[in-house]
């Protein structure tokens, strides 16, 4: 072709690979800006009355908690899947698309796999909880005991759940941080004072990025992406299991698998679109590596991906209609859409299906203020789904003597608000102690987009 | 890698491409235990170097595959051996129920494994390496020849690096 495709620079700004090195390690290397400080300390105290709510509930009982007959499962398997469902997309980020070879994701891998892991951890705390008896969780786990010969029941998607979010803990632990460690070798030798090497020294395991290593390094990556990509679709499949292997009209839904992993994405891509939007003001350097095109792209992946759930949410009625169950036809076209709850299920509606759609117009999608604001909406919106799965297939089963409403506490609120406490409590600290951006990974995309200046 | 430390020489390169076009002239002068040292990994530094393709894919198999029959040994002793008790009418040895629990230690199982692979072969973790140069993780590359490595002769291995256009060649006691 005479006329090949121009492709956008990743790294704008004609960066050496000394000014790329500077710039993603300043942030961990300078004291801590005003604004850090502020959102740090907000989200301390968020988290601090976080831990007292989760004090409460434990001390106290579920009781405290607005769960009751018939509404068993509330805020916590709501946010509990909520949390899960925002690490989706920095998996999809750093596994799907680094096979996929696509380039733009060096930029967001690191934040983003760091979002998922942090998500992770806000999520698991849930279902702990939510046994009633914390203290005793470790009997999720099958280990030899001396109640008799007393197993987990394996047959059940609930102990499905431990294995799949505890896999996916760790495989995305030790991809982030095996991702981590290059960079960390860097801020090791650039430290300045003894204890900053040491740590980071300790935490570099001794890299030195010689040739021999990096060839088993880029295969292990290479394997853990491989490995993290069935497994990422695997979570929330399993975790729509918990809901789609019962028998109750609302839940008992085939196309619960996908719908789940799609509206994952959809999420987590949203938080992504939100943390970078602030990381990118907090540190403005990082407006050359986290770029307007990086934003677009990843604006794109949510229109797609919203547009998939709207499917998912107009497929159920038509699988409603036709299987002429009435149960089902009553949860769809009556309680979800008209009942008591009809008000959550037309939020997630304008959040979900309608906002996204800005996202047509190439100006909204370039503009921070609007994806931005589009992201809180769909974050919004998405823990709305998770209520209206949850809530409205409870509250009207087959029987209308086991009817009843959701009793939502004070408790409840405190809590879904709290672990947004602890998510950007972790969040601001390793922006702090870790390099934010893939040093390693970001300097050999530099010179996409800039083949002619002499690039290769 | 674990081996004693040893001595020997290395030429600083600021440039991807000289410290490419580098690997590959060292080797082709008959040094074998020769390694570049790079900030990221270089396009095509496997081959200038003469590295094989890592063998940890073979290790992931294993592992993998070690993972699917622990699993299935884990859920087969456990609800159709040791506490066979009938929920829901499902039969004992209910395999559909049983993937999603193998599916994912073989995914535990085959990561972990790599990873230790990776951690076993390069070395890691080692406690204070020598460092030939602290730019090597940011902005510099070099091409290390030790002292063992075959005809290894300081003049000849100082003028060869200098030739292929090191902007720093020194003697490194330890590495």
């Amino acid at each position: 072709m005479s006329q090949p495709m121009k492709r956008n620079p990743l790294v704008l700004g004609n960066k050496s690979l000394k000014d790329i090195t500077d710039d993603i390690c300043a942030p961990v290397e300078r004291f801590p800006s005003k604004g850090w400080m502020a959102l740090f300390v907000s989200a301390k105290t968020l988290f601090l009355f976080y831990i007292l709510t989760i004090a409460m509930v434990v001390a106290t009982g579920m009781g405290l908690l607005g769960v009751n007959h018939p509404v068993g499962w509330g805020t916590m398997i709501i946010t509990f899947v909520f949390w899960v469902g925002i690490g989706h997309a920095g998996t999809l980020i750093s596994a799907i698309l680094f096979l996929f070879r696509q380039k733009w994701r060096t930029s967001v891998a690191r934040s983003a796999e760091a979002m998922t892991v942090f998500a992770v951890m806000t999520a698991g705390i849930f279902p702990l909880i939510h046994t009633g008896r914390p203290w005793l969780d470790f009997w999720l786990f099958p280990y030899p005991n001396q109640r008799g010969p007393l197993w987990v029941n394996f047959r059940s998607p609930l102990l499905w759940d431990v294995f799949a979010v505890s896999t996916y803990a760790t495989v995305s632990t030790v991809f982030w941080f095996v991702g981590l460690i290059p960079d960390l070798a860097t801020l090791k030798d650039r430290a300045k004072n003894k204890i900053r090497r040491t740590v980071y020294g300790a935490l570099s395991l001794g890299w030195r990025g010689t040739a021999k290593n990096w060839s088993h390094y880029e295969m292990v990556y290479l394997i853990l992406a491989g490995l993290s990509t069935p497994l990422v679709l695997s979570v929330h499949t399993i975790v729509s299991f918990d809901f789609a292997v019962s028998n109750l009209p609302g839940w008992h839904t085939t196309i619960f698998p996908p719908y789940f992993v799609a509206g994952a994405i959809f999420s987590g891509f949203a938080m992504v679109i939100t943390l970078m939007s602030l990381v990118r003001i907090g540190f403005p350097q990082f407006k050359d590596y986290i770029t307007i095109d990086h934003m677009e792209v990843m604006n794109k992946i949510i229109m797609m991906t919203g547009l998939m759930v709207g499917y998912a949410y107009g497929s159920e009625f038509l699988i409603a209609w036709y299987s002429g169950n009435i149960y089902e036809q009553y949860v769809f076209f009556v309680s979800r859409a008209f009942g008591p709850y009809a008000w959550s299920y037309w939020i997630m509606i304008f959040c979900n299906v309608v906002v996204p759609q800005l996202f047509w117009f190439r100006k909204f999608r370039r503009s921070i203020p609007v994806m931005f604001t589009v992201s809180i909406f769909v974050n919004i919106g998405m823990w709305f789904e998770r209520f209206v799965i949850t809530v409205t297939s409870l509250h009207r089963d087959f029987l209308p003597s086991n009817w009843g409403q959701y009793a939502w506490s004070m408790y409840d609120t405190a809590i879904l608000v709290g672990s947004f406490g602890m998510f950007f409590t972790i969040f601001l600290l390793y922006l702090r102690v870790f390099p934010a951006i893939s040093i390693a990974e970001v300097k050999p995309v530099m010179h996409v987009g800039k083949d002619e200046e002499g690039g290769h | 890698m674990a081996k004693k430390a040893l001595g020997g020489m290395a030429g600083i390169f600021l440039e991807e491409h000289k410290v490419l076009a580098a690997a590959r002239r060292v080797r082709e002068s008959g040094f074998v235990k020769f390694d570049a040292i790079t900030p990221y990994p270089v396009h095509g530094m496997e081959e200038a170097c003469g590295i094989k393709r890592s063998w940890i894919p073979y290790v992931t198999f294993i592992a993998g595959s070690v993972g699917l029959i622990a699993a299935l040994a884990l859920v087969y002793y456990t609800s159709v051996v040791d506490w066979a008790i009938n929920v829901g009418g499902k039969p004992m040895f209910s395999l559909p129920a049983f993937v999603p629990i193998m599916f994912e230690l073989t995914i535990l199982f085959a990561a972990l494994a790599s990873v230790a692979a990776m951690f076993i072969v390069t070395g890691m973790p080692k406690i204070d390496p020598p460092v030939i140069d602290k730019d090597l993780t940011c902005h510099k590359f070099a091409i290390f020849i030790p002292e063992n490595d075959v005809g290894y002769n300081q003049e000849r291995v100082e003028k060869l690096l200098t030739d292929l256009g090191a902007d720093e060649v020194k003697k490194v006691a330890e590495y």
